[in-house]
């Protein structure tokens, strides 16, 4: 059976995360399960998420087809396609939700199949659905999932204390999650998932719903707690808005990815104005996508 | 400096007991804020007991069987089986909010949390059956004074058995939930499986009866893991052990519980083949 993942015994602190290659978790001496295929090189951090070739079939409809992408230790990446180009199907193959019908995910340079529950417990997840529980409070949903993560009591009291304070939600802790507005219920969300202080944010859609200032407001929070806390993320999105000329961009159509690199280099590589634009001329010509390695 | 969760030296072998707990507590808060269901789950065996025990007292007559050591009222013989049925109907209710769970989008929380989805789901069936053996001992605490009085030992050597009862249900209740797509099919699977399981069974007449009216139906009261069930329950009410029904309800306890991991497993089963559709 999978090995159970290691809680932290000490408070999140707001400074940025230590090296991934410093983990104890990740040195053979500490997991004697690790293969060398899944243990990084001592001088090397792993790649925060690795897809390779990955494929999904909805019975007869493939999904996606051959994504192969990376995102590096503390980088902001983007995931951008029309809605129906795959993004969620991603989302819940990277989560662990789906298994891929063929090719890897690791987190990492954790095997997701293989060793299931050490990916996840680097994972800190927003999903495009809202997934708090509408009946407890913020505080009792944060502890859920505190408990959820095997984090202990005394740990987790000092850590929901502190996402409160940070995510600018204190004041509505011992609110019914049903009775906050659509821009709170988020930072809930985003707070809980840095609970467990994960080496990887998977955002998917994480502003659906809100409005103008709401999504703009959150956004840039999302953006300023990456810089405090080294955490990478991959945010998905199909709103070109979002997405900053220097961040990392993977561009998803119909199941596959077309290009990848930052959005400013794509653009001007293919001589386009805008995503959409990109997006139709990579359509036509996919050999012209330039992969990222 | 910041710790990683994930990087911490140690294997903590206490967290898959904070995350039985935070289970546990969810479903007690949710229990808690949903009045109505313990009501209704109250009232339903209630309303058998009160009305129609008294009506059928005259009509089926039960005779010394094990085991009683001499002549019950009905309302005593259908007690274990009204017992069974809040487990049952409770089952069902944990399962039915796994669907909904589903539906919601909060499962992904779950099944995206770092620990091995077996025990995820063990964690759930407990947290249902927690809440079960409450609505069970109110039960049984208001049929005391309906007369239904095993003896004061009764009520504790019955609490391994009804966990073991809850569990096999809940199991059940489980592994249907992860066949069903959408909350719309559970009320017809309910009817489905929940009045043949607690009509074909001993909960409301001795098998004996039901061998005299119908063979075929005797035998299909014999192998239905209810009746065992309900059995194992009634023996250990009056602090006696039935072996064959402890060990069938077991049995199958392990078998509804290997369908629904299988059904939960994203790699195969039913989440795999819904993922597919």
């Amino acid at each position: 059976m999978e090995p159970l993942p290691e809680p932290a015994g000490a408070p999140l602190a707001v400074t940025p995360a230590e090296p991934p290659a410093e983990t104890p978790a990740e040195t053979p001496a500490e997991t004697p399960a690790e293969t060398p295929a899944d243990t990084p090189a001592e001088t090397a951090a792993p790649a925060a998420i690795a897809c390779r070739d990955v494929s999904f079939d909805y019975g007869s409809i493939r999904a996606l087809a051959d994504v192969s992408f990376t995102v590096q230790p503390g980088e902001f990446a983007t995931l951008v396609g029309a809605n129906g180009a795959g993004k969620s199907t991603l989302y819940a193959l990277l989560s662990g939700l789906f298994a891929p019908g063929a090719g890897q995910v690791s987190v990492a340079g954790i095997d997701l199949r293989r060793h299931p529950t050490r990916a996840l417990a680097r994972l800190g997840i927003v999903f495009q659905r809202s997934t708090l529980d509408g009946d407890l409070s913020v505080r009792r949903n944060l502890r859920y999932f505190a408990d959820l993560q095997g984090i202990p009591s005394d740990v987790a009291r000092v850590r929901i204390d502190d996402a409160l304070r940070r995510h600018a939600i204190a004041d509505v802790a011992d609110r019914r999650a049903d009775r906050l507005s659509g821009g709170q219920r988020r930072r809930v969300e985003l707070a809980r998932s840095l609970l467990h202080d994960p080496t990887v944010l998977l955002m998917d859609e994480a502003t659906a719903g809100l409005d103008g200032p709401s999504r703009r407001d959150f956004v840039a929070h999302v953006r300023s707690l990456v810089d405090a806390l080294g955490v990478s993320v991959l945010w998905a999105t199909h709103l070109a808005d979002e997405v900053r000329p220097s961040d990392v961009t993977h561009l998803l159509d119909r199941g596959r990815l077309l290009a990848a690199g930052p959005l400013a280099e794509l653009l001007e590589r293919h001589g386009a104005n805008d995503i959409e634009s990109l997006t139709t001329m990579l359509r036509a010509d996919p050999a012209g996508g330039a992969r990222r390695s | 400096m910041t710790t990683h969760v994930a990087d911490a030296p140690r294997r903590d072998r206490r967290a898959p007991f904070r995350a039985l707990r935070g289970i546990v507590v969810r479903e007690a808060l949710r229990f808690v804020h949903q009045r109505g269901r313990f009501f209704s789950a109250l009232v339903r065996p209630l309303v058998w007991l009160f009305i129609f025990a008294a009506g059928f007292r005259s009509v089926l007559g039960v005779s010394i069987i094990e085991p009683y050591s001499t002549y019950i009222r009905y309302e005593e013989y259908i007690a274990p089986g009204l017992v069974g049925m809040i487990l049952l109907f409770n089952g069902m209710q944990s399962s039915l909010s796994m669907v909904y769970d589903r539906e919601s989008g909060s499962m992904r929380v779950l099944l995206t949390s770092p620990m091995p989805r077996a025990w995820l789901l063990v964690c759930k069936l407990v947290a249902g059956v927690s809440v079960a053996l409450l609505q069970v001992y109110v039960f049984l605490a208001i049929a005391w004074f309906w007369d239904v009085r095993p003896p004061l030992a009764g009520y504790v050597t019955a609490l391994p058995a009804l966990l073991l009862a809850g569990l096999m249900l809940g199991a059940l209740g489980l592994a249907l939930s992860s066949f069903i797509r959408q909350l719309e099919n559970f009320a017809g699977v309910m009817n489905f499986v929940i009045f043949p399981m607690f009509f074909a069974s001993s909960a409301l007449y001795p098998l004996w009866k039901i061998e005299e009216s119908s063979e075929w139906l005797y035998v299909l009261c014999t192998i239905n893991p209810f009746t065992h069930a309900v059995e194992l329950v009634r023996f250990a009410m009056y602090a006696s052990l039935s072996l064959s029904a402890a060990a069938v309800t077991a049995l199958f306890t392990a078998v509804f519980l290997g369908i629904a991991l299988y059904g939960y497993d994203p790699s195969r089963g039913a989440t795999a083949a819904r993922a597919r559709r």
